[in-house]
């Protein structure tokens, strides 16, 4: 079995999950919920760019797209 | 556009991809821009809209944004326009806030923001077209919800509920807005963190309880709204170096003790914000559950349009084809434009008695003028092209597959957009570099945008194609002119990636970078709407071009007839005896490297106040030499001047290519530059680009030319 994954970073593309934090002082967060990205959401990741570039995911009922670096400041459970 | 009777005003305001400005057009009838990219829309449009009785009112298009508080360029202006209303500073009669109906609450964020500001807000439900369930919406209790005059469920592009939004806008604009209390519930110690931030912002600015209170959490949730607070002396507000200094400290004091009791300051607003409007929305039981697992048709195309190898595969390809495509679809029409302008100009050669005003005319007006037009096909192709990928939504797809590469060389994915406008025009790809929130992306970007090939250069590479190119085919089926044309495009590109990574690792300047962009829905595009735009580019294209144009033309004329020569002496090239010959020959020690004669030199000369005069400039040359027998085709004229020393054709192909490749690199169009120090606010970065372009121009071009020679080309 493989462990549970803790960053959106580490969810694989089409896995779904909750939010649960953001990070220490990650100053992205503000833009994420104010667009609706908080702790309690569920996302589903959708796939991540070509040449290993952001990722794509299904949020409320839209898609946004992130830079996996970002995503490893996302915990989710 | 703004009447000298005091007319009422009405703000639209919304996220971006909301529908904005298909409403804006709808209601104006103006057409403008109407895009699926995230943030394209900075410009400030106004427009005037006429309710049913007759009577009218302007509409301020806004640009999109998702909060309050300002995280790019695009929005600050937002948020900076909403601060001097509520400080009295002509505010709008009424908010239009535009909510995607099929995205309720990141929309409706926006929308309860708002509500706060004591102005009356109808909400356009726009793109209900496109909802697939019953939403469940009991409109009125909704709008008693939110606090605000009305919600109007319409679809800008099926073209129904304007006049149930006019109506509402009408109504609304002659009520008065009650301040209830602010609706979000905050504990006692929020409050009493926020309680002195919100009693300075009350005696400073006489804001009401709401207003105060919900301006005190948009402080605390990003200094960026301090800095528009503090930077407000420039808007016309007074505030004293003390208020600056308290409102900075205040807001300190209140981030630390909501720190201290485990209270993150950046995301405190959003945090309650939505807590509140998902239970209003749970409460009226509206349908807004979104289905994760659900897969809608923009997933299922991009399962191949942003596939990880089929996906960039797809992009190189579509923009093959639309190179490709100006060189083949434009030649019909650009046939007619040609023979249509040697056609005007015989017309007048024979209608006219011979004197000074048939050879301005002649000569001078239309020869350069017309020289000019025959570009417009192709001009109008790219930017058909340019619009559809924009408004379909794939734009933005662009951005989010290309972002990584853009990354490594020290861009960013939303440069892509900037720079292929600027294969258009690089002025409205400058502009809209504002949607890249990193100030060092960004101007990294504005740099090398020149270099991406514009629509004003197109016509000095279909000139010296046309002439000098073989209309032969490569590798059996490649047409080696467009193939040539390709390159050039392609070198100018390369070239400023290649520059874009040297100025990321030399350029100092701080910058974080983030990629958070939406991927909006796939959309049939509105083709009114895109047509408007292309003809609207294609009318500012002749308009600017023609000013420029007709003034250098006339101007040139002068300069290229006088002083006058007795044309008995036949052999002798009136031209070169003119003024302009002069000027031309002067400088042809400095460019005979690069393979270019004095006639070259003049044109390179008018060419700095933009590119395309080049070949206005070399027809009005030609047809003074014809000596007016006849409007001269300016491609066989070059093709046949021979050098008089060596009797061998002046121009070669080789001439050709180290001309396309000048015009590639070099700094021309003054308008760029103007515009450049607009946007980085110093004339430092608009020199430096004019240095290293030119440069590199003069550097490239000698290499092709002198290393052409040297392998017996030419």
């Amino acid at each position: 079995m493989r462990e549970l994954p803790v960053t959106l970073f580490e969810l694989k593309d089409g896995e779904i999950a909750t939010v649960h934090s953001f990070k220490g002082d990650m100053e992205l967060q503000s833009r994420l919920v104010e667009m609706g990205i908080l702790p309690g959401i569920s996302i589903r990741r959708i796939k991540t760019a070509p040449m290993n570039g952001p990722i794509e995911l299904k949020v409320r009922d839209y898609h946004v797209s992130l830079r996996q670096n970002d995503a490893r400041n996302i915990l989710i459970k | 556009m703004i009447s000298s009777v005091q007319t009422s005003w009405a703000a639209l305001v919304g996220n971006p991809n909301s529908g904005k400005t298909a409403i804006f057009n709808l209601l104006t009838g103006l057409n403008h821009k109407v895009s699926n990219y995230p943030g394209v829309t900075v410009e400030k449009k106004t427009g005037l809209a006429r309710f049913a009785a007759g009577d009218q009112f302007n509409i301020l298009d806004l640009p999109g944004t998702y909060s309050l508080t300002p995280e790019s360029m695009d929005e600050r202006i937002v948020t900076e326009q909403v601060l001097n209303w509520i400080h009295g500073h002509e505010p709008p009669d009424v908010i239009i806030s535009v909510v995607d109906a099929t995205n309720l609450s990141r929309n409706l964020y926006l929308t309860s923001q708002l509500a706060d500001l004591g102005i009356p807000i109808v909400v356009a439900l726009n793109m209900m077209d496109m909802v697939k369930q019953d939403l469940n919406i009991n409109y009125e209790k909704l709008a008693n919800d939110l606090d605000v005059a009305a919600i109007i469920p319409m679809s800008a592009t099926e073209k129904w509920g304007q006049s149930e939004l006019l109506e509402s806008v009408k109504k609304s604009m002659n009520s008065n807005v009650v301040e209830n209390p602010f609706p979000i519930f905050l504990n006692d110690d929020i409050s009493n963190a926020l309680k002195p931030l919100e009693e300075m912002l009350k005696t400073q600015f006489s804001y009401n309880n709401r207003l105060a209170k919900a301006q005190a959490l948009r402080l605390i949730t990003r200094k960026s709204t301090v800095e528009i607070y503090t930077e407000m002396s420039a808007n016309g507000m007074i505030v004293d170096a003390a208020f600056k200094k308290s409102l900075q400290e205040k807001r300190v004091a209140a981030v630390d003790i909501l720190e201290n009791i485990g209270i993150k300051h950046r995301i405190m607003e959003a945090t309650l914000r939505y807590e509140w409007l998902d239970s209003v929305l749970a409460t009226g039981n509206i349908n807004i559950e979104s289905n994760l697992k659900e897969y809608n048709y923009s997933e299922k195309l991009d399962k191949l349009l942003t596939h990880k190898w089929v996906g960039p595969a797809i992009f190189v390809t579509i923009l093959y084809f639309i190179f490709q495509s100006i060189f083949t679809w434009a030649t019909v029409p650009m046939d007619w434009i040609n023979s249509g302008v040697a056609w005007i100009g015989n017309q007048v050669l024979n209608l006219m008695s011979a004197g000074m005003l048939r050879d301005l005319l002649v000569e001078g007006i239309i020869a350069g003028v017309g020289s000019i037009l025959i570009f417009l096909p192709q001009i109008l192709i790219l930017m058909f092209f340019m619009t559809l990928l924009e408004d379909t939504g794939y734009m933005a797809r662009v951005a989010f597959m290309m972002d990584s590469f853009m990354k490594m060389i020290g861009l960013h994915g939303r440069s892509v957009l900037p720079l292929m406008s600027g294969y258009a025009c690089a002025i409205p790809g400058i502009m809209s570099t504002r949607t890249i929130d990193s100030w060092k992306e960004r101007l990294i970007t504005i740099l090398v945008l020149p270099l991406m090939s514009c629509s004003a250069r197109l016509p000095v590479y279909t000139l010296m194609i046309g002439a000098f190119i073989p209309a032969t085919h490569v590798f059996g089926f490649f047409n080696l002119q467009g193939l040539i044309l390709v390159i050039m495009y392609f070198l100018g590109t390369v070239t400023a990636f290649v520059l874009a990574k040297v100025f990321s690792l030399f350029i100092k300047v701080e910058g974080k970078s983030s990629f958070v962009m939406e991927l909006p829905p796939y959309r049939i595009p509105l083709w009114t709407s895109v047509f408007s735009q292309v003809l609207n580019r294609g009318k500012l294209f002749v308009v600017n071009a023609g000013k420029i144009i007709l003034s250098i033309s006339i101007v040139l004329w002068f300069l290229a007839s006088y002083p006058k020569v007795d044309e008995t002496n036949g052999n002798e090239n009136p031209i070169r005896t003119s003024y302009a010959g002069k000027i031309g020959q002067a400088i042809e020690p400095i460019i005979k490297p690069l393979g270019f004669d004095w006639k070259l030199g003049i044109g390179l000369i008018t060419s700095f106040a933009a590119r395309e005069v080049l070949v206005s400039t070399m027809a009005t040359i030609y047809n003074i030499e014809s000596n007016l027998d006849n409007i001269v085709q300016l491609k066989d004229a070059m093709k046949s001047d021979k050098n008089p020393e060596t009797g061998k054709p002046l121009y070669t192909p080789l001439v050709a290519i180290s001309l396309m490749v000048f015009f590639v690199f070099a700094a021309q169009c003054m308008a760029t530059f103007a515009i450049v120090r607009n946007e980085t606010n110093s004339w430092k970065w608009p020199l430096f680009m004019i240095i290293y372009m030119n440069g590199l121009a003069f550097g490239a071009s000698f290499i092709v030319y002198q290393g052409g020679l040297l392998l017996g080309y030419g």
